[in-house]
Parts: C-alpha cells; structure tokens; sequence
C-alpha cells in the first residue's frame, strides 16, 4: 500500500486546512507534520503532501528546498542546531562547535555513525544573549561554551528521539 | 517625559510563574483590555495608535497608526499578521516576549483585528522557536477556550468574531522580511514582493495587510488602557513607548531589557550591563541588528533612539569610499539605525576583519537569490571578507569590498541587500585600521583547496 498519513495527522490535517482560504496556504504546516510523521521529506512523502493538498507536486519540492529545517534526507535522531553568528562567535561558539564535532566524529552537516545526532552550524537562534547557544528540539542549550559539551551531549542523548524518526518508513507504515 | 528604568509595558510578568498560563495572566490583568477598546469605534483606536507615537519594533520605526491607516476604506477583508520570526543577529526579544507573555501578544491582536476589521489574524513564527511555538499554541488554545478568540463579541460596530492561527515558518532568514513572510504564509517559497504595492493595500491572499513585529502588537493593550497621550510621554521625541533592548556579545551582565526610549548605549553597557566581562575597553557596537552600520567607542553617547541615529552628528556618516558619504537622499547621509534592538558590544581584542565576515556569511547565506547584486554581491562580500580575515587578503580587497556594498545598495527587490551592504560599508569606514593591519599580514594567496575556513 502506498505511503500513508496516520489517522491523527489525518484530522490534524483537515484541522489545518480549515484555517486558510485554500489549500497551498497549509503547505508548510503539513511539510512539518510530515516530517514528524516520516522522518524528512523523500520524494514519496511530497508526492503524498502534494496530493493531500491537491496541489502540483513541483510546487511542493521547490517549498521543501527552499527552507532549511525540511530534511530531504535521512538525519541522526535528534538535531543538534548550534549557533556560531555574531553573538555567539563572540562568546566562544566556535570553539564549542569544534568540540561538537570531535566529540561526534562528525563535521557540521553530518550525522553520527550511531544515527543519533545531526550536527546543524545555524544562524542566529534569537538567544544572543546567553551565547554560545544551541537548540535540540524543544530545548535550549545556553552560555554553551566547549567546557559544558560534554554534559550537553550526554543531557542531549536522553531526549526523545525527533520528528517521529521512521528512518525505515518505508516498511513499518504498511499496514 | 522619558520612564524611569524600571517603568514595564511588555515586560511586566517576566520572571512570574506560570505567566504563559491563562489565569495567571488573567490575575495580572490580561485580556481586561478588551472591553474598553470594543466600546470604542475602530477609527477611534487608529487615532489613538496614531496619537501614542508607537513605532514599529521590527526594524523600520515606521509609525504604526500611520501604517494602520493605509488600509483601504470599505475594504471586505483584511488580514493582521504578527511578525514573529525574529532572526536578525543579536536580536532575542520577541522570543522572551512570546515565552512570558503570549496572553498580552494575543490581546494586543485581538484589539488590532477589531481595529483594522480583520477576521482572521495569523501569528508567523520562526520555525527554529519549537519550544516558543508550543507555548503559544498553548496560550492561543486557552483563549480560544475562555471565548476571546472565536466567539461573537460585542462591540460598538455589533457583533465581531476574530480567529487567530500559529503558523511556523520552517527556516530562512528572509521571511522575516514582510512580503516573503506574506508568500511563506501562503505556501510559497519566501521570496521578497516588489513593492509597491504595499501589503496595506495587496497582501496576504491579495488582501489588505497589516504586518507587525510580536513587540509593537504587544505595546496597544497599553495604548487602550491609558491613552495614546501617555505612551507617547513615555517615550522621547517622536518615539513612544519603551524598548526591548538586547545585550549580547563582550558583556559582563549581558540581557534582554525593556528600557526607556533615550538611553544611550553608554548607560546600557555600563550602568545595565556592568560593562564588558573582560573589563577591557568597547572597541565596538552593533547598534541594531547585524544589518545596521556599527558604532566605535567614540558614538557612544547617543541615545537609542530611531531619529537619534538617524540624525545625530556626533555619529559619522557611513562612506562607501574614502572621502565620499554614502547617502540615504541627497545631504542625507547614513550614519546608523536604531533597526532591531539587537546590540552587540565587542571589547578592544575583538577580530573586526573576522566579525564582519562572519556577518557577510550569514547575508551570502541568507540571500533568497532573486536579484543578481544581492545574490551575487553577498557573495562576493563573505568570500573576500573572509579571506582576508584569514591572512589571504589581495591588494585592493578592502576598496573592493565597500565597492561591493556599494553596488548592492538600492539595487535589490527587498532591504536585505542595504542589510549586507551597510555593515559592511560601515565596518570598512570606521575600522579602517584594522582591515588594513590584517591586509598587511597577507601571506599572500591562499592554497589550493582553501574554502573559506575561518576561524
Ligand atoms: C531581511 C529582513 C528581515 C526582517 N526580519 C524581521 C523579523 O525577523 N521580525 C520583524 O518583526 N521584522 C523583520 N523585518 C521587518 C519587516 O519587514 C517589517 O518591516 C516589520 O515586521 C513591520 O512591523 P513593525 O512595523 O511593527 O516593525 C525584516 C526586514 C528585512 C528586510
Ligand atoms: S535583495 Fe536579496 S534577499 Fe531581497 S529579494 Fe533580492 S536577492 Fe532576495
Ligand atoms: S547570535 Fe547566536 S543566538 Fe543570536
């Protein structure tokens, strides 16, 4: 069977579209639910968010390229969103990224060999203030210099795992 | 008469507990607003925005009830959209602001709605602001639960029913700008709309639009309880109101501040924020977001205002070569901007050369691509700025970069071009010196295989 919503995206979907004059509007909210719901975005899950909205899928691809948080391939269990602009920079963001990286063996833009981090150099996340600051879902990590790398990570490993992570989707939504 | 330090607008349940739950914000008074601005005529809060002097807190300064009047008379809908993607370098208030205090953002919204007879209002917010988002959503739910927001209510023009949708955005600086925000909001790509026409008079859905920062929206509960009169007595000159300032960078006690309109950025870094953590000298400051022409240790002593930075001599105009002001109109040359709030403060062992490459980056990155010198120019601007800040500076680079800028400035569809531009024709004019230092050090090309690897 083909590649399907779950019956809660489903309502939130209906939800959604509700409360815009048309469907197109619903694009990037939906875009998010996907990739809740499927892990990042393959060719399959726009198609299917294409057809769901019933609008033209090459409308849909050019969206999920242009904005940087849909993934168009597999990433680690969670995303590790660290700041190195201005701010950041100035309190020791680099620093603190280059332990991330040689903590994770990765570069920035890579994924952990284990599959549980995808290491993401980000722009400005709005906590300038408590620089160097990182993101991890829902939770900040801030005044994050390379000295408190470690306690992060190990803080960072105990999170649920993000966007529904269904890396094998392919298998485990046929039903 | 400016407030003192301690007078709240925005800020007042900072710190409280639970202050994002509905009834704690109820026991400080949210929603009361409502009442009183239904039994008004809409006109009538227009001209009471109009009288307050509230300025727009996204960038522009553009006064509000002047842009509120734009909206076409007899105009069958109209749409409210609050700007909440706050991604300008160094810029971190409205994030506070939405975590805190959801309850007043929706209040001041639901106020504006009635105001500018919109019926459905939407709430942009960054993509990034995860936890933020679920907070509002919240807080939004809650409203819509006690019957705010979704119900028919009365008012002085009858029945009126206003919704609100927390829409995120999923990652691009741009949208932050109105009209690629309106084109996110609707589906598309974010890519910036030649204007005119101005979303006042064609935005969202081909609607007249009003798009406000979470900031300004959140200062009209305010305007409504006590009068236009007196908001604009708290402020000083043509700027009403009080002002989230954001503190970050070289800082002993960095922060997000609602501070009087007219502090200068001398009070702020020593008196608020106890001066720099090294307790070395200031060398320089990003006065208002990354997009705006720094300052150096001798502009200090202007006050934070729009006008003042505009305007005042003491700060000196931005050159876009050597000898030759770069002018907003003829006479009228730039000199700075009070632009986000966002002030970064560098102490005297800063790397500038390094610092304004990493800004150029983040505009080179940030580029929607639709104009050839923005698309191009950022470019540009981020590869030889950073080459040089990495010892591989060629002769005439530091001409090449403000040359660059120069080209780029009043050539694109949207601002983000002058927001490359202007930093980087400003950090050339007033740091001089230390590109030169640093172009002295070239060892000459760089080898191959070099990137760009700073730092
Ligand atoms: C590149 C660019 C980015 C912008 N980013 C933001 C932003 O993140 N938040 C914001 O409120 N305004 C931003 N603005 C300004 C908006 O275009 C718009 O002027 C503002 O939201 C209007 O609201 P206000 O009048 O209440 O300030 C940006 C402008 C540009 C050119
Ligand atoms: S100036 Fe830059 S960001 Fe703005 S529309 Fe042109 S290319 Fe896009
Ligand atoms: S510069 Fe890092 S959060 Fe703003």
């Amino acid at each position: 069977m083909a590649l399907q919503f779950s019956p809660q995206a489903e309502a939130k979907i209906s939800d959604l579209c509700r409360r815009y004059p048309n469907t197109q509007a619903a694009c990037l909210p939906v875009l998010h639910l996907a990739q809740d719901e499927f892990g990042y975005l393959s060719e399959e899950v726009l198609e299917l968010v294409a057809t769901r909205l019933a609008v033209p899928s090459s409308h849909v691809f050019g969206v999920a390229t242009f904005y940087t948080m849909f993934h168009r391939e597999p990433v680690g269990k969670k995303v590790l969103m660290m700041c190195t602009n201005v701010s950041c920079m100035l309190t020791g963001a680099y620093e603190t990224l280059r332990k991330l990286e040689t903590r994770l063996g990765i570069k920035a833009g890579q994924t952990s060999a284990d599959g549980e981090f995808t290491l993401i150099e980000e722009e400005c996340l709005a906590a300038c203030a408590d620089g160097p600051a990182m993101i991890c879902g829902d939770r900040y990590f801030l005044r994050l210099t390379a000295d408190k790398v470690d306690a992060a990570l190990d803080a960072c490993r105990k999170l649920p795992a993000q966007h529904g992570h269904h890396p094998s989707h392919h298998s485990d939504k046929k039903h | 008469m400016p407030a003192d330090r301690n007078f709240k607008i925005v800020t007042r349940l900072f710190g409280v507990e639970n202050a994002n739950r509905i009834d704690v914000a109820m026991s400080h008074g949210a929603y009361k607003r409502l009442q009183p601005a239904f039994a008004m005529q809409p006109q009538a809060l227009v001209d009471e925005v109009k009288k307050s002097n509230l300025r727009g807190r996204g960038g522009a300064g553009f006064p509000t009830g002047m842009k509120w009047g734009f909206i076409p008379k007899g105009a069958d809908t109209v749409y409210l959209v609050c700007n909440a993607d706050e991604s300008e370098p160094g810029t971190c208030k409205d994030r506070e602001l939405l975590f805190w205090d959801p309850h007043l953002l929706i209040e001041g919204m639901i106020i504006a709605s009635y105001a500018l007879g919109c019926k459905h209002a939407y709430i942009y917010i960054r993509g990034e602001m995860i936890r933020e988002a679920a907070v509002l959503q919240k807080a939004v739910d809650e409203a819509y639960a006690k019957g705010f927001l979704g119900r028919e209510q009365q008012t002085a023009i009858g029945s009126v029913k206003i919704d609100l949708t927390v829409h995120r955005g999923a990652g691009a600086y741009i949208c932050g700008e109105e009209t690629a925000l309106l084109n996110s909001l609707e589906g598309k790509r974010g890519w910036p709309r030649l204007k005119p026409p101005f979303p006042a008079v064609k935005g969202l859905f081909g609607k007249p639009t009003i798009v406000n920062n979470v900031e300004t929206l959140m200062n009209i509960p305010f305007i409504v309880e006590h009068g236009g009169q007196k908001f604009a007595e708290v402020g000083t000159g043509k700027s009403g109101g009080t002002r989230m300032l954001c503190l970050s960078g070289h800082l002993k006690s960095p922060g997000v501040f609602e501070l009087p309109i007219g502090i200068t950025f001398r009070q702020v870094i020593d008196e608020v924020c106890g001066g720099t953590h090294s307790g070395k000298r200031v060398k320089a400051v990003i006065p208002g977001g990354s997009s705006m022409p720094p300052l150096d240790a001798s502009e200090l002593d202007v006050p934070i205002e729009f006008d003042a930075l505009m305007n005042d001599p003491r700060i000196k105009p931005v050159q876009y070569k050597p000898g030759h002001n770069f002018e907003l109109a003829p006479g009228k040359p730039l000199r700075a901007m009070a632009g986000s709030g966002g002030i970064v403060v560098m102490d005297e062992d800063t790397d500038i050369v390094a610092v304004c490459a990493r800004i150029m980056r983040f505009y080179a990155h940030e580029s929607c691509g639709q104009c050839t010198p923005c698309r191009e120019g950022t470019g540009w601007m981020a590869k030889i700025c950073t080459r040089l800040a990495d010892g591989y500076g060629q002769p005439g680079d530091i001409d090449l970069l403000s040359s660059i800028a120069y080209g780029i400035a009043g050539n694109t569809i949207c601002p983000l071009g002058e927001a490359a531009a202007w930093p980087m024709m400003g950090f050339v004019t007033k740091f001089r010196p230390d590109f030169e230092a640093r172009l002295a050090q070239s060892r000459g090309l760089p080898p191959a295989g070099y990137h760009g690897a700073h730092p």
